[in-house]
């Protein structure tokens, strides 16, 4: 029996750096009052991959994601980025670990300018210390416009940057969804987090959706939460099936849709 | 005429004394959804503070600099120490805290600085400066007053609208779970918010105090008329603070110069009942309120 090191983390710049996870969750439980929410919940996000998490309403599919983006603290079960655990994670350390995270509800600032939305995510790269910040705001012009700069680029990129100065709530949902997913990719992230990127588009919209979302993954991995089955099929590497708080199944699409176990969770649905 | 325009010109210079005070409440109400009821003590005790650095020597604007330094410090420690224990556990329990606070710091006043009237220097002239032979009720202070709160509303508006740290103190106000995601330090976005806002209130005790005398509780009337100020403007709004606070001191300065100062009271409560009768979102709201 070799003796195993039982350090947690990999020595860093071990050959295998590109292959871990960016992102693991182990055994994750998460209960509200007498509501299990989540049970057990494992998945593993490999690099430059898309994958998806599926599951009926109310299987805990969001709360997955608001583990994984410190929203809810589990119970149980331990939370991995890279390898390295994240015991006390915080919403506002995602970007300063490279994720960014996208709302079932968009959450864009309504009374504020498409491009003041995107660039409130920009500042990942522009962060100086508060105090600097504070102190230095009248001399920071060249930062201010560097980020600019690098917002109406995220906008550009999904062919909206016509939209830089207008009000974002005065913008159709499609749009907005483009602008809130701007936002999610303009901090240069390299783990995206997508919940229900396709509900309210139309089926064109979708198509290009899940080509925008097949683009990403040379320079990210994205974990998205779908109901629309034909794109998460059609998208993802991976997939993982919650029901009533436990994962029933995972795997590539063709395995996961051919699953007896997913197939009951979908009783007459069409998977 | 000529007591038309001088009754105009005192209303805009103890308007604009108002409107930083509800400013200042504002500032607090967007980022942390508090009523300040503790804004006037507050700004009372840094009064004292710029009062005793005089006292001790030194010059009138060193004091100023001290008090609007201390206001500043002052807010953070109330948010830091005091206000974030409770927030989240109520909105009431929150804003019966400030009471509690406004009791204490009179209190501790009264003992630290004494009940006595205190006279405050001006550094400017208290008495009307001349016009074409005629003295106009715009004193040096008067000109000062106006000057400074609108220098400090300038550096607001140029901070909220302009900078990166207003973005994200916008962003932690509108939306604090999103803007958590996007990375923003909200509980430092509150803490500033309540320094910046005390510091505000302080220049509005300041400019109150300048020439006349001070006492722990001579900010206190402004606290009611900084209240219906802000929420003239809707509570919301910076700029409806603003104009708010302008459009309370010329009214109450007509109401007080034709009327009878005894009715000044009554007349900024009848235009707050009116204001939230008629407009329950403030003279500036957009969207009507709906209820269904
Ligand atoms: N903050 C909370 N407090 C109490 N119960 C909650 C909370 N958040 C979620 N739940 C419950 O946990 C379960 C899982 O909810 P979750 O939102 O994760 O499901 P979902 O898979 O995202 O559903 P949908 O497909 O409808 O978005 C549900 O029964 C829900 O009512
Ligand atoms: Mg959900």
């Amino acid at each position: 029996m070799s003796k195993q090191p039982t350090a947690s983390r990999p020595s860093p710049g071990s050959t295998g750096a590109s292959r871990v996870a960016e992102l693991e969750l182990d055994r994750v439980t998460v209960r509200f009052g007498g509501l299990v929410a989540l049970s057990d919940a494992a998945l593993t996000v490999r690099p430059h991959t898309v994958h998806g998490v599926i599951g009926p309403n109310g299987a805990g599919k969001t709360t997955l994601f608001n583990v994984a983006c410190g929203f809810v603290r589990p119970d149980e079960g331990q939370i991995l980025r890279r390898g390295e655990h994240l015991t006390r994670l915080r919403p506002s350390d995602l970007p300063g670990l490279g994720m960014a995270r996208t709302l079932q509800g968009l959450g864009l600032f309504d009374r504020v300018t498409v491009l003041d939305n995107v660039m409130i995510g920009a500042d990942r790269h522009a962060r100086t210390g508060f105090w600097a910040s504070a102190l230095a705001w009248p001399t920071s012009g060249r930062e201010e416009r560097a980020l600019r700069e690098r917002a109406l680029g995220a906008l550009a990129e999904l062919g909206i940057a016509d939209l830089a100065p207008l009000v974002a709530g005065s913008l159709p949902y499609p749009l907005r969804k483009k602008v809130a997913l701007a936002r999610a990719l303009v901090g240069e992230p390299e783990l995206l987090l997508l919940d229900e990127p396709a509900s309210g588009l139309a089926a064109d919209e979708i198509d290009d959706l899940g080509e925008l979302v097949r683009g990403l993954t040379d320079r990210m991995a994205v974990l998205l939460v779908e109901h629309h089955m034909d794109l998460v099929m059609r998208i993802c590497d991976d997939i993982t099936v919650l029901d009533f708080g436990r994962v029933i199944a995972h795997g590539p699409p063709e395995q996961v849709r051919n699953d007896p176990a997913v197939l009951e969770a979908y009783l007459g649905e069409d998977v | 005429m000529q007591q038309f325009i001088n009754t105009a010109l005192g209303g805009l210079t103890t308007g604009m004394v108002y409107a930083a005070f509800a400013l200042a409440l504002v500032l607090i109400w967007r980022s942390t959804r508090v009523v300040n009821f503790a804004q006037a003590p507050m700004a009372m005790v840094t009064t004292f503070v710029a009062l005793a650095v005089i006292d001790a020597g030194f010059s009138y604007w060193i004091g100023f600099a001290v008090a609007l330094a201390a206001g500043l410090v002052l807010g953070a420690i109330m948010e830091r120490g005091v206000m974030r224990h409770v927030q989240g556990k109520g909105e009431i329990n929150a804003v019966i805290l400030t009471l509690g606070l406004f009791i204490v710091l009179h209190a501790a006043a009264a003992v630290v600085f004494g009940n006595d009237f205190r006279s405050f220097p001006a550094p400017f002239g208290v008495r009307g400066i001349e016009v074409g032979g005629r003295t106009v009720a715009l004193t040096g202070f008067g000109i000062f007053t106006i000057i400074a709160v609108l220098v400090v509303m300038g550096l607001l508006v140029a901070l909220f609208r302009f900078t990166d740290l207003g973005l994200r103190m916008r962003a932690a106000a509108f939306n604090p779970e999103v803007a958590r995601l996007l990375g923003v330090r909200v509980p430092r976005m509150m803490t500033l918010g309540w320094a910046l806002a005390s510091l505000v209130g302080s220049l509005a005790g300041l400019l109150i105090a300048g020439g006349s005398l001070i006492h722990p509780s001579y900010m206190d009337s402004v606290v009611v008329l900084g209240f219906v100020a802000a929420v003239l403007g809707g509570l919301d709004s910076p700029l409806g603070a603003v104009v708010g606070g302008l459009l309370l001191g010329v009214t109450l300065a007509f109401v007080s110069g034709y009327l009878g100062s005894q009715l000044v009271a009554l007349a900024a409560l009848l235009i707050l009942m009116i204001v939230l009768m008629v407009r329950p979102g403030g003279i500036f709201s957009t969207t009507a309120a709906r209820r269904v």
